[in-house]
């Protein structure tokens, strides 16, 4: 078979240990001074990718495919550039870019719409994507690519193999349990939690990955328009639970729960 | 003027509980109303529907809209007569076709959008479950429109309530699509109600453009459970990393959850440790419940984890640390040894 050609589209995103607070105008989360790093499930499918290059280094053959390239994607205001490089210190060969402004991060549907432009120019065969974005949650960018693109869809992969040339076995965590599904390639997969656990970037490929090629393309040049379709009106914190009652022992803990209507 | 009226009456008993305060907008809001025609995807496993489709029902229901189910697959007549008896629902379309028994969303969705084209509906609603993120997002791109995943409130036919943030942030989001792709949280929408006649719902065969899917079902593992199911239990005992093994997250936590008649949960670290199987996991990254009792035995309380359990009724604890985040949002805890604590909890439960 061909080699793999794999776009690993990542996002910034508020860190999964910080509480994101809500702003005094209830119109957004608070992002200014707050750290940021790559989401999470886009860590796990960088790291896949670099898997899947050394699985053919060792030992090559149709289950083992050669990488021949993987190219990192994010769209995002000016400091997006930081998970760029993390993504290609942990092994992705370079970046393509689209900045806008801060403030102004596109919704699902434009962010696929520009990666299917991507895998068009780049002449991708597999896109391995994070199943959803720690701060939107919507979930959205690696089904709606599979649309746009009418590529076979794999999503919360826990496990993903090749077992012979062109095609794709994919092991997807569903609701009680997991099930195994099998496509040809090109494809666009999603990784879930279980998929792997990422590596941590050494000091020598962090400078490495400072050398690498970020190419940065405007959403006019890739043709997409990024207006958005959903407008957020409003954000609140959710209603505050006031814990803190606690009982000294078994006893309590149960007339407790009888009180309140529990048991 | 007489068709206007004929519709308008779905949309009075809405009126009057939101209690608007101008005539003139009440009129816009009726005019608007006309034009709302909800398409509810009903989800089958085993045959049967699935709890969270009856949850979007639920949601579609908010509307005050007409709303017309959509059920394909194999064996879909008894299904079918089900779905005809849930409250609300006015017709269903059926396509019998065993290609989408497995709810593939590369032949699904050209379905989908099909049938969506043909009915001139302008909301879809599905549950959020791995069925509903794998097949709406898809959905949505053929029709180019955002979708709106996870909703857990509805302001009007425009606007929608979604947490975001794991939960730690909840956003009013208007759309200005002319098809709304929405997912439901199921914990969010009471299940709809069965009424015992449902004859007077027309079921109608839809087209079937009958797309190949470059992507065939292999198999599955699904893990079997004699004990209710975590998504729709009215009860959970959850275990945590203070279990220490699988052989004690077995021996303290079946025997407890038992007593209760709940179904049994676990925090991600208790599944990655291997002490439960990860379809038990509940969090952001597992599954969301609001049950009327959520027993945490030996969790910290990450937020990771309280995104999945916080609209829990009563939150109870039992945790060594007194300083463990989960006694914050706990209404009831206990500081203490579970090995001790929770044998004695299960034991006088019995009784």
């Amino acid at each position: 078979m061909t080699a793999l050609r794999i776009l690993v589209p990542v996002k910034r995103v508020i860190d999964y240990a910080v509480k994101p607070r809500v702003n005094p105008t209830q119109t957004a989360i608070i992002t200014a001074g707050v750290k940021h790093s790559l989401n999470p499930f886009d860590e796990i499918s960088v790291e896949e990718a670099v898997r899947l290059r050394e699985r053919h280094t060792k030992s090559p053959s149709a289950s083992n495919p050669k990488v021949e390239e993987i190219i990192a994607f994010t769209v995002g205001p000016p400091k997006s550039m930081d998970v760029l490089k993390t993504a290609m210190a942990m092994g992705a060969d370079r970046s393509i870019f689209v900045e806008v402004p801060e403030g102004e991060q596109p919704e699902s549907l434009g962010v696929a719409k520009l990666l299917a432009k991507i895998v068009d120019r780049e002449n991708i065969s597999l896109v391995l994507a994070g199943k959803q974005s720690i701060d939107s949650d919507a979930h959205c960018v690696g089904g709606m690519l599979g649309g746009f693109l009418g590529w076979g869809f794999a999503g919360q992969a826990s496990k993903i193999s090749f077992e012979e040339s062109g095609a794709c076995t994919v092991e997807k965590e569903v609701d009680g349990g997991t099930e195994v599904v099998k496509g040809s390639l090109p494809m666009v997969i999603t990784a879930d939690l279980r998929l792997n656990e990422p590596r941590y970037a050494s000091l020598q490929n962090i400078m490495k990955a400072k050398k690498k090629r970020v190419d940065k393309l405007t959403p006019e040049e890739l043709g997409v328009d990024l207006r958005r379709r959903l407008v957020t009106k409003k954000v609140v914190e959710p209603a505050a639970r006031k814990g803190g009652g606690k009982v000294s022992d078994v006893d309590g803990m149960i007339q407790r729960l009888r009180e309140l209507g529990a048991i | 003027m007489v068709l206007r009226l004929g519709s308008s009456t779905l949309c009075l008993k809405q009126q009057r509980l939101r209690s608007l305060a101008s005539l003139a907008s009440s009129n816009a809001r009726l005019i608007s109303c006309r034009s709302v025609s909800a398409l509810a995807v009903l989800e089958l496993k085993d045959g049967k529907l699935v709890q969270s489709s009856l949850s979007a029902v639920s949601a579609a229901h908010k509307l005050g809209s007409s709303i017309t189910g959509f059920i394909a697959g194999s064996n879909i007549s008894e299904p079918s007569k089900e779905a005809a008896k849930i409250r609300g629902i006015q017709k269903i379309i059926t396509i019998e076709n065993d290609s989408y028994d497995k709810g593939l969303p590369e032949n699904f969705a050209p379905l989908l959008v099909s049938n969506i084209r043909k009915g001139g509906y302008t909301h879809i609603f599905a549950g959020h479950t791995t069925f509903g993120k794998s097949l709406m997002p898809r959905v949505a791109a053929l029709l180019d429109v955002a979708q709106i995943s996870d909703i857990t409130a509805i302001d009007n036919e425009n606007t929608f309530v979604r947490p975001v943030y794991a939960g730690n942030a909840i956003a009013t989001i208007e759309s200005s699509d002319e098809i709304k792709v929405i997912t439901t949280r199921a914990t969010a929408f009471p299940p709809a109600e069965y009424e015992a006649e449902g004859s007077k719902v027309l079921i109608e065969n839809g087209v079937d453009p009958n797309s190949n899917s470059p992507v065939k079902w292999v198999s599955e593992n699904l893990a079997k459970l004699d004990r209710p199911s975590l998504a729709t239990a009215s009860k959970v005992v959850s275990g945590g990393r203070g279990l220490k093994s699988k052989e004690e997250f077995d021996r303290v936590i079946l025997p407890l959850a038992d007593a209760f008649g709940a179904a049994v949960g676990a925090s991600r670290a208790a599944v990655d440790s291997g002490y439960a199987d990860n379809s038990l996991q509940v969090g952001q990254t597992g599954q969301v419940v609001a049950p009327q009792l959520y027993f945490c035995v030996g969790i910290s309380g990450a937020i990771q984890h309280l995104a999945g359990m916080k609209d829990s009724k009563v939150i109870a604890a039992v945790n060594k640390d007194a300083d463990a985040p989960i006694f914050q949002v706990a209404d009831v805890g206990l500081v203490g040894d579970l090995f001790d604590t929770v044998p004695e909890l299960t034991e006088k439960l019995g009784k």
